[in-house]
């Protein structure tokens, strides 16, 4: 039996089991805040063009807006400025086997509920690694802080200085992606940095290191929880949207069990 | 003394709401000039320009010299009543509906003897004080009230037809997340509304300013962010049947022309919140207002814009916002026209610069929030439909009647130029 033919008898026995990790795209969901001067992230919103009613009696459909880094979303290199002059750093152009592949999940949930600001460490890394083993290159490695649980203002928790968030800190990003080669970087949080993350060296490390590299990122994950530490193949394709920066989507996770 | 209007008993669910009915509802186009003025709060008839005498009713020509160059001018409103008829039946259905009916002829300051609707308190054959509002038509009435101000003056059943006043009244304030919401919710608190819902956008993200609003008597916060079509239709789902005021406060303001920008990302923002905004609303709200126009002691009775003042003629220097503020007017006289006859008044609000973070950088004068609030609940009381608010403002819009083609060159010259 090949290996795929082995996949679909496993996706229809149980054996693998398919976990979304997206939160619903809803007007609700918070989006990034800039300061008001700056450009802002659009909203999803949504417009009724039918309802089985004079506007077109047979169907329901709507119109949507959004930004492309609205809801669960995917960056592309190219949204940060250290990214700006790579190659395929699209959401078109990026090689299309970059959107499935091994996943490693290095769960924080005890830190970030002990503190909202946590900063994963690289010893946090090599720890799991001892535990879990080193983490290929090649692989998207994602935070787990069980951010997603929290909703309405608990969300972005922003204060008058700033968002509250954990994410990872400059040297981790560095670590991951100088030492250990990953694929890309994912968060439950509404950005793949801190919510102080404006305030660390370099600003924004994720954004900047991470795309600086070529490498990509997730936001705003959804059941993290629901992942084994290592195992689990996620599936990530961003929307086709010519020269895009990125792209809200819906990911998957396929999980042994 | 007026008897004090009391808070209106609940809403018996077996009867059906009382459709409105109208006064009189024509006017000539000369005659419409009253009405123009009336929705302004302004007392004026016709005077002759060539033999100086006013004239009333309004004509094509002066009566007392026949020349045809008449013009429309502020007249005194000190008067004195000089017969009067209490209207005990009547063939037209509104006022068959309201009788007894008190009206009467004034003897103007001026020499000249006007018919009104008069004031219960006004004594017979005493001074009075001439207004002119727009009635449940729309069109401009006179109305004389006692000299001075008397208690409950307001609770008077003629004059509240002419009014908008919020006492015993719901209202609705789009947007609590602004300065300017938050104080209107506390003003028209205190102006009587036994109920004030405060808008509240995306309550994600954590603003200054809500426990202040939390803190007024009678508010009631309500999730509505008029950007989203579907929020919108659940506020009005929830509560569409009991506004009797709306006052969208919400705005998107941001500086810079055509030029000193460089997409339409923020203009497409500003035209969301100005104008599809208003939409929004108006497609939510507006079925449920107009079926209640007569409805009782708290009727739904008023529609606010806020505009700025410069909605009328562009000023680059927040040109593009102000575009956005343009297409608000011209969808609110569509909205005032397609109002008409409900009993609801569309207000539209005309203020200058705010005293706000995006107009920081401009000098005085400027309008603080409790100012604007203050303006915008003296309008609804006095029932006002052009409500004009602050110097800059009123300058603009004085301008703006006088001649519109100067206004625009003027504000659209260089300066020091």
């Amino acid at each position: 039996m090949s290996v795929l033919q082995e996949l679909a008898r496993s996706l229809t026995t149980g054996e693998v089991k398919t976990v979304d990790l997206t939160h619903t795209l809803d007007p609700d969901f918070p989006v990034m805040i800039l300061p008001p001067e700056f450009g802002q992230c659009a909203r999803f919103r949504v417009e009724e063009v039918s309802c089985y009613d004079d506007r077109g009696p047979g169907w329901y459909w709507r119109n949507f807006s959004c930004g492309e880094h609205t809801g669960t979303h995917f960056d592309a290199p190219i949204h940060w400025i250290s990214g700006r002059d790579l190659p395929n750093a699209t959401v078109d152009a990026i090689p299309s086997a970059a959107f499935v592949g091994p996943v490693c999940v290095i769960d924080c949930s005890a830190q970030a509920a002990a503190d909202e600001d946590y900063l994963l460490t690289v010893q946090d890394v090599t720890d799991w690694e001892a535990t879990h083993g080193e983490i290929p290159a090649g692989a998207w490695v994602l935070m787990r802080t069980d951010w997603s649980k929290k909703s309405g203002a608990e969300y972005l928790n922003m204060r008058d200085d700033g968002a509250h968030s954990p994410g990872p800190a400059p040297e981790t990003v560095k670590f991951l992606v100088k030492t250990r080669d990953i694929l890309g970087f994912g968060t439950e949080t509404v950005g793949t940095d801190a919510g102080q993350g404006a305030h660390l060296a370099p600003p924004y490390p994720a954004h900047y290191i991470l795309h600086g590299a070529g490498k990509l990122g997730l936001q705003c994950l959804a059941n993290l929880d629901q992942l084994p530490p290592t195992g689990a193949i996620l599936i990530c394709p961003p929307l086709k949207i010519k020269h895009g920066s990125g792209s809200p989507l819906r990911v998957l996770a396929l999980v042994e069990g | 003394m007026t008897d004090p209007l009391q808070k209106p008993p609940k809403k018996n669910p077996q009867r059906r709401a009382v459709l409105p009915t109208l006064p009189p509802a024509f006017r000539s186009r000369k005659a419409l000039a009253f009405t123009a003025a009336a929705a302004e709060g302004r007392f004026c008839l016709q005077k002759c320009n060539d033999c100086a005498k006013f004239t009333y009713p309004p004509r094509e020509a002066c009566p007392h010299c026949l020349s045809m160059d008449l013009s429309w001018q502020d007249i005194p409103t000190g008067g004195h009543l000089i017969a009067e008829t209490l209207v005990r039946t009547s063939t037209n259905t509104y006022f068959r509906e309201r009788t007894p009916w008190r009206s009467g002829t004034v003897k103007l300051d001026a020499g000249i003897a006007v018919l009104a609707h008069i004031h219960g308190d006004v004594a017979r054959g005493g001074r009075v004080h001439m207004i002119a509002r727009t009635d449940k038509s729309g069109k401009g009435v006179m109305m004389a009230l006692p000299e001075q101000e008397v208690e409950n003056m307001g609770d008077d059943k003629q004059l509240r037809e002419l009014t908008c006043d919020p006492k015993h009244r719901r209202v609705l304030i789009t947007d609590g997340r602004t300065e300017v919401g938050q104080t209107l919710a506390k003003t028209l608190g205190q102006a009587g509304a036994s109920t004030v819902f405060v808008g509240q956008a995306e309550d994600w993200r954590s603003f200054a300013g809500l426990k202040n609003l939390l803190d007024i008597p009678n508010v009631e916060i309500m999730p509505l962010d008029i950007t989203d079509t579907i929020s919108v239709q659940n506020c009005a789902a929830e509560i569409g049947g009991k506004v009797d005021i709306l006052i969208n406060n919400a705005t998107h303001i941001r500086p810079g022309g055509v030029l000193s920008r460089r997409d339409v990302v923020s203009a497409r923002d500003e035209m969301e919140v100005n104008y599809f905004g208003l939409m929004r609303l108006m497609q939510a709200f507006g079925p449920g207002l107009r079926a209640r126009g007569a409805d009782g002691v708290n009727s739904a009775c008023a529609w606010v814009n806020l505009l700025s003042v410069y909605a009328l003629s562009n000023k680059p220097e927040f040109g593009v916002t102000y575009a956005s503020q343009a297409a608000a007017l011209s969808l609110a006289q569509c909205f005032r026209g397609e109002m008409a006859g409900s009993g609801v008044k569309v207000v539209n609000a005309f203020y200058g610069p705010l005293q706000d973070e995006w107009h920081q950088p401009l000098p005085p004068p400027k309008i603080s929030a409790k100012v604007l609030a203050r303006e915008v609940t003296a309008g609804l009381q006095q029932g006002l439909e052009d409500v004009i608010i602050g110097d800059v403002a009123r300058d603009v819009w004085q301008r703006w009647v006088e001649d519109a083609r100067v206004l625009e060159k003027e504000l659209t010259q260089i300066e020091g130029m």
